[in-house]
């Protein structure tokens, strides 16, 4: 049976990991590629990193930062932050990357998302969403959950799959830090009108949150960051957890 | 030991050159039919659509080199499904190495079928010294039937073949280089062939 996947997210700024993380095993605390590979020996299924500063000059670090993942990691990593054009899509993935994740610019100009899907295949291309609940209907916002669109989400979802993304990455701003939970009911109604994956993020707090996201909410995976990063809550128990309470994990590395 | 990566114009090589160059080998990137005949070993990786793959190794006329190698062969992913004898991708004609039908997953549930997944009923050298419930990493549409060659399934919508076997010929529909330990396990055995 497919399983479902633990997806931790690492902040990438000028090539290094930001967020305070305390691996005692680790050797330098802003390694990307140690922190990517001490989860993958943990059991995390994908990684994403994040490149939260994103700008141009930023762009030449990054992409050596992904050859040296690449060399290094044996999972699935995505690669996202400011990437808006098709050169920047080539450039991670001849780099070693599995998947690209888009944003703002996908906003800005969808059919990005048609060329994309066009040149490297569906498979590779992430789309993320960030999301605010407005009461009367939920809002697509951009430029890292600063600036609110008139988009509506779950349309959005709808024409995001038509264009040709691989997957839905879903961020609910309204959940997102609060360790509250995930946004379980938007997210089913977009994964289970959707026929390509969606992954949850946003309020993690516990593991029962997981397990909330995976059955109310039909999410394909999970992301999250800081529970993981503070060893809040290790993989390998969240895994079990899940695995114990039948959620279909992949537990035996 | 001279191990072959098959150059044409599917399938990002990346990954599959890293993972080996972890276990210590240093692949040739290649479309020369006398380097290919040459080598130990042979990869024949893939992500793509199948009919462009074929027409492309058919116009190289790789399709009759591969199909005559006697060294030990690897199909990956697309590369699996191009060894079998006919894709309902685009109606492919395929190589017709493994007597088997490619089929497209019945959208029952999401298509493709992305993610990790487990191997079952595995057998011979290939899976050699592999935990017992091991895990692969698929992305695929597309999934090869069950036969005589299977060598190990997995499941979703239906059982398909995960692996196949017939002499030197063998393949794997999962990408085992972004499978973890099991991954880089199952092609090290691979290499011991």
């Amino acid at each position: 049976m497919l399983t479902k996947r633990i997806i931790p997210c690492l902040d990438i700024k000028d090539g290094r990991t930001v967020k305070g993380v305390n691996f005692v095993e680790l050797r330098d605390a802003g390694d990307a590629v140690e922190q990517g590979a001490i989860y993958a020996d943990q059991g995390a299924d994908e990684l994403v990193f994040l490149d939260i500063t994103a700008t141009v000059e930023n762009r030449k670090t990054l992409v050596e930062l992904v050859r040296n993942v690449a060399r290094q990691i044996n999972i699935p990593f995505t690669v996202g932050g400011g990437i808006s054009s098709v050169q920047d899509v080539s450039a991670l993935l001849n780099a070693g990357a599995d998947k690209i994740s888009i944003n703002t610019s996908a906003v800005l100009k969808p059919e990005l998302i048609d060329e994309m899907a066009l040149q490297f295949g569906s498979q590779c291309i992430v789309v993320a969403i960030d999301t605010k609940d407005m009461g009367n209907k939920n809002i697509v916002y951009t430029h890292g959950g600063r600036k609110p669109t008139e988009i509506v989400t779950e349309q959005w979802a709808n024409e995001l799959q038509e264009r040709g993304a691989g997957e839905i990455l879903l961020t609910s701003m309204d959940h997102d830090g609060t360790k509250a939970g995930f946004a379980n009911e938007l997210t089913a109604i977009i994964s289970k009108k959707l026929h390509i994956p969606v992954i949850a993020s946003g309020g993690a707090g516990n593991m029962g949150h997981f397990y909330d996201v995976f059955t109310e909410g039909a999410a394909d995976a999970a992301l999250a960051a800081s529970i993981f990063h503070f060893k809040e809550i290790p993989i390998p128990s969240l895994k079990n957890y899940l695995h114990e309470h039948g959620i279909p994990m992949r537990t035996e590395l | 030991m001279n191990t072959v990566i098959i150059k044409y114009n599917a399938g990002n090589v990346v990954s599959v050159t890293n993972t080996l160059n972890r276990l210590g080998v240093n692949p040739i990137l290649s479309d020369d039919p006398e380097i290919i005949k040459g080598a130990d070993k042979v990869i024949f990786p893939g992500v793509g659509e199948a009919s462009t793959a074929m027409d492309y190794l058919r116009e190289r006329k790789l399709d009759q080199i591969i199909v005559n190698l006697k060294q030990p062969f690897l199909g990956i992913c697309l590369g699996q499904q191009l060894m079998c004898k006919y894709s309902e991708e685009n109606d492919t004609e395929c190589l017709g190495i493994f007597d088997l039908n490619v089929l497209r997953f019945k959208p029952k549930l999401k298509v493709p079928h992305m993610g990790w997944n487990r191997l079952f009923d595995t057998k011979g050298a290939l899976f050699q010294n592999l935990p017992k419930e091991a895990y692969i990493y698929f992305v695929h549409s597309y999934y090869c039937e069950i036969g005589e060659e299977t060598i190990a399934k997995s499941d979703y919508i239906n059982d398909f073949s995960a692996a196949l076997h017939k002499d030197n010929f063998y393949a794997i529909q999962g990408h085992p280089e972004k499978s973890g330990q099991v991954g880089q396990h199952l092609l090290e055995n691979f290499l011991k062939l």
